[in-house]
């Protein structure tokens, strides 16, 4: 049950996200531009740029559209809380398809063919990882025989041991979770290879904000994910995940870089085969040693 | 309180439908007179069943069984059987379809001979009542007869549309009334000739139903459905004649009770039941008939899919269930349970037809329950139990309302439905919680689904687990694209009227009601339904599957379902947003459907779903998975049986 440590785990988590979440996406943008040989912007520029969308005078399609956004905002917080408050693994997945159906709702309610595509090719991207984060949450299971964060941390070796190919794959469909390329198919953070923003098209001003902080929340809670792999009860493992987080963050960025978008239908293959050549395999192995 | 026995409402169960399906044929005329008999009877029907249900559960927890004596009974089932098969001669030479004959004849002439020539094992209960049944009971007697009362609003609208089709609504209803006599008379039941009997019934009604409307396809496909279940009946009286001759028991009872290891040959009557309880809940390979079913008037297919026929096929597997635990029948039934689950789910994103993506979905949540049927532990019980349960609620709706906007419309293809929450609100608002009812957390077929993973993983059913996630992608793709084709606002469109009738909202609101209750409910029905069902089966009880701290959680998210929309909308006030139209990369005349394109003239604009119909169709897609899957059943049949002999 509840103990003040989940609460504070979770105040934290709400508190802390966004301002993570935004630093990382600075980040990614001066990396990204130095490799590709620009100067890009300061690393606060995120925050800038949310500033002022909050500061903009909101233009909405209809009234339904703000109704969708806010519960996509607050069930992604919700969440990350169940998360970091040490939950269910397959609850938090349960949670978070539902906030990003929220987030497809706000764009089919438009009724505009933008963002309608946007929905059509963001709902590809769901099928695309569901198998792989629902695989996530049994792998913990088998190798700590716990759904529950809360426990799944305080192992003895660290999950990674035992989850190799999981963790191959989860990264694999971090790329389409990051919305990076080349799986960045529903809405792009490169103007080159966008259909005008997808998803986002007709999401402005306060809501637009929103979406963004909405974002950076779940970045947070994806690299939670990530931490997951490293930490045991010893407590340096904390810093081992904070490294592999950045690293991963690295690799997301570069991988972003190198390659250019592809078909939904590549990616729908190619995700649903990596999850079952890693993931499966490495389930299997677990449930036969088991 | 007055203390009326269980059987007597049982067998009053049993036999008034029958009666109720006398009178309404009797009552040509569509006035109101018929409307508050069948709304009346349907009354009775629920208030009876739910009586025996509460009964059984909150009474003694060993099921009750009652009748030996059934001389006068027996001799009525023969006749009914008898009548069965010259009805199925009768219409399969009128149709010139041959082939059906033989089939019947195959399956009911040996158990007839066996009856009249006294080979039969006499001296057992004929009739049980426990709490599997007592589920039953609640599923049949609550949505199959909201079902009924439904129809009777909607076969009017419907003939007002569909001039073209003789007007046999009495007839219609009282087929639905035989059928949920027919249901109560099988899940009552417990000696396997009469369970034969009321299976029979239903393969046969089901049969008249499909073909309701005569037209040549209604015709072929009601014979495709025939000859199918057929054929599972035909493994059914195989089942019973090894029952009887090489085991020497009689009833469904003694099967389960069985050792399976000191009696391995009892493998060879359960590969055969199986067999005929995948035919019937149209598991692959046999899913076509549920498909071709859609041709019927709306309500049948709400029955057939929701509460009765394909219920019967899990309902029988889960009454298996204990027999097919770690052994080669077993995991065929999973595998072609898992297999199913995942294959129709990618045939489903191909389907526009709204019905179409309904029986889809159904023989999908079908084969989930087989899974976990065939796994043969508590833990999976619990979860196909529950599944069961909340699927029959969800998947009526959905039928129900479906069945309503084709006749306010005209159509039920999803594409129509465009913008539906705004001609018609109050269907929109009920199909919303019917959908999210059936992907979406915290409602109640996600929550079966999460328990049916966990046991899944518990039992080291790997190849169970992949199907699994996989196909939740797929569902909820599907789902999630007919939930946003309903939700889209369009500027300037107008609500169209909504004929739906008062009767039709009489079986809709309640239906709607239960599956948020249900939300709220789940623990305590895992408590006080499901839990007897295993103390049952296993005679073990285990802990909730799901509950302590994910129950609480569950219930916030449910909360914030109703929180959000009033506190964003409490947020608004006082705020002005500039109202604008959708971007459509030309200007927008104005009203959402057309733009100015580059010479100036307006162009229309139009947005459709993905059904990817080259990877998923049913073209490319259905006669592979069927093909496989028929290998899987055939391999199960051989070693099933073989293996046993």
């Amino acid at each position: 049950m509840m103990t003040a440590n989940n609460i504070i785990f979770a105040v934290l988590f709400i508190v802390l996200a966004p301002l993570i979440g935004g630093f990382l996406d600075g980040v990614d943008r001066v990396f990204t531009a130095r490799m590709q040989g620009r100067q890009g912007p300061p690393v606060l520029q995120p925050f800038y740029d949310v500033y002022k969308l909050l500061h903009k005078q909101t233009t909405v399609v209809n009234s339904i559209q703000i109704l969708f956004i806010i519960s996509y905002t607050i069930f992604t917080i919700f969440t990350g809380c169940i998360f970091f408050a040490g939950g269910d693994l397959l609850l938090v997945f349960f949670s978070l398809s539902m906030a990003e159906v929220m987030l497809i709702l706000a764009a089919f309610s438009t009724n505009a063919p933008y963002s309608y595509m946007g929905t059509q090719r963001e709902l590809v991207q769901m099928m695309s990882y569901e198998p792989m984060t629902l695989l996530l949450a049994i792998g913990f299971y088998l190798a700590t025989s716990s759904f529950k964060v809360g426990h799944i941390v305080e192992s003895g070796i660290p999950a990674i041991c035992q989850l190799p190919g999981m963790f191959i794959a989860f990264i694999f469909i971090l790329i389409i979770k990051l919305r990076k390329s080349p799986f960045d198919i529903s809405t792009s953070h490169h103007a080159h290879q966008e259909v005008v923003k997808g998803i986002t098209t007709d999401i402005s001003g306060q809501n637009l904000a929103l979406t963004e902080i909405t974002e950076w929340y779940d970045n947070v809670l994806m690299l939670g994910f990530v931490a997951l792999f490293f930490i045991t009860k010893n407590p340096v493992s904390y810093v081992w995940a904070v490294i592999a987080c950045l690293v991963v963050y690295f690799i997301e960025t570069l991988i972003d870089n190198v390659f250019p978008r592809v078909k939904y239908m590549t990616m729908l293959v190619s995700a649903w085969v990596v999850t079952l050549v890693f993931a499966g395999v490495n389930m299997l192995i677990l449930s036969l040693i088991k | 309180m007055y203390n009326l026995p269980i059987i007597n409402v049982v067998e009053f169960l049993i036999v008034f439908p029958f009666i109720m399906a006398v009178i309404v044929g009797f009552m040509k005329k569509a006035n109101h007179a018929r409307s508050a008999v069948v709304i009346g009877g349907g009354f009775i029907i629920m208030a009876a069943s739910i009586y025996v249900a509460v009964k059984t559960l909150c009474g003694a927890d060993q099921g009750e069984r009652f009748l030996t004596e059934t001389k006068g009974a027996d001799i009525l089932i023969m006749a009914g059987e008898a009548f069965l098969l010259c009805l199925v001669i009768f219409l399969s030479i009128k149709y010139k379809k041959y082939y059906c004959i033989l089939l019947s004849a195959a399956g009911t002439l040996p158990i007839l001979w066996m009856d009249l020539s006294g080979n039969g094992v006499e001296g057992q209960m004929h009739i049980r009542v426990d709490a599997l049944a007592a589920i039953m009971y609640l599923i049949v007697g609550v949505v199959g007869t909201l079902i009924c009362m439904y129809a009777c609003g909607y076969m009017k609208d419907y003939h007002h549309h569909h001039t073209d089709v003789q007007n046999r609504s009495s007839y219609f209803l009282a087929m639905l009334f035989v059928f949920l006599g027919a249901m109560f008379g099988l899940i009552s039941s417990d000696n396997l000739s009469w369970i034969f009997f009321f299976w029979e019934i239903t393969s046969v009604v089901s049969f008249l139903l499909i073909g309701y409307t005569r037209t040549q396809e209604a015709v072929n496909n009601s014979f495709r459905a025939l000859w199918m279940n057929l054929l599972g009946d035909v493994a059914f009286a195989g089942g019973i004649l090894f029952c009887t001759f090489a085991l020497q028991i009689s009833n469904l009872s003694q099967l389960t009770a069985l050792d399976q290891n000191a009696v391995p040959m009892v493998l060879a009557p359960v590969t055969l039941f199986a067999f005929a309880a995948l035919v019937k809940s149209a598991q692959m390979p046999f899913s076509r008939w549920l498909l071709g079913a859609m041709v019927a008037p709306t309500p049948s297919s709400a029955l057939l899919d929701s509460a009765t026929m394909v219920k019967v096929g899990v309902y029988m597997l889960l009454r298996l269930s204990p027999l097919m635990a770690g052994n080669i029948t077993g995991i065929m039934v999973t595998v072609v349970g898992g297999f199913t689950f995942f294959a129709t789910s990618l045939l489903a994103i191909s389907q526009s037809d709204g019905k179409k993506v309904l029986a889809y979905s159904t023989i999908s949540n079908l084969g989930l329950i087989t899974a976990c049927a065939g796994v043969g532990q508590p833990e999976a019980v619990w979860a196909g139990t529950m599944l069961m349960l909340f699927h029959a609620v969800s998947k009526s709706l959905l039928f129900q309302t479906v069945g309503d906007i084709e006749n306010c419309m005209g159509s039920r293809d999803i594409e129509d439905m465009h913008g539906l929450i705004i001609k018609l609100p109050r269907l929109a608002f009920v199909m919303i919680i019917g959908i999210c009812g059936m992907f979406m957390a915290p409602f109640g077929m996600l929550v079966a689904k999460w328990a049916a993973l966990r046991s899944f993983v518990d039992t080291d059913s790997v190849w169970l687990v992949l199907f699994l996630v996989y196909g939740s992608g797929s569902t909820l793709f599907y789902w999630a694209k007919w939930l946003g084709k309903i939700c889209t606002v369009i500027h300037r469109s107008e609500a169209i009227k909504d004929i739906t009738h008062k009767s039709e909202y009489i079986s809709i609101v309640p239906l709607t009601t239960m599956i948020v209750v249900m939300c709220f409910a789940f623990p305590w029905m895992s408590d006080h339904m499901i839990q007897p069902v295993l103390e049952e089966t296993f005679s073990s009880s285990i802990p909730n599957v799901i509950g302590g701290s994910d129950v609480l959680v569950m219930l916030i998210m449910l909360a914030m379902l109703f929180i959000v929309p009033i506190g964003s909308r409490v947020l608004a006030i006082g705020k002005k947003n500039k109202m604008t139209m959708g971007y459509i990369a030309g200007v927008n005349t104005g009203d959402d459907r057309h733009f100015t394109d580059s010479f100036g003239q307006p162009k229309a604009v139009y947005m459709a779903n993905w059904y990817m119909e080259d990877y998923f169709g049913e073209k490319k897609l259905l006669w592979p998975v069927i093909w496989v899957a028929a290998v899987i059943v055939v391999i199960m049949l051989i070693l099933g049986i073989g293996g046993a002999l």
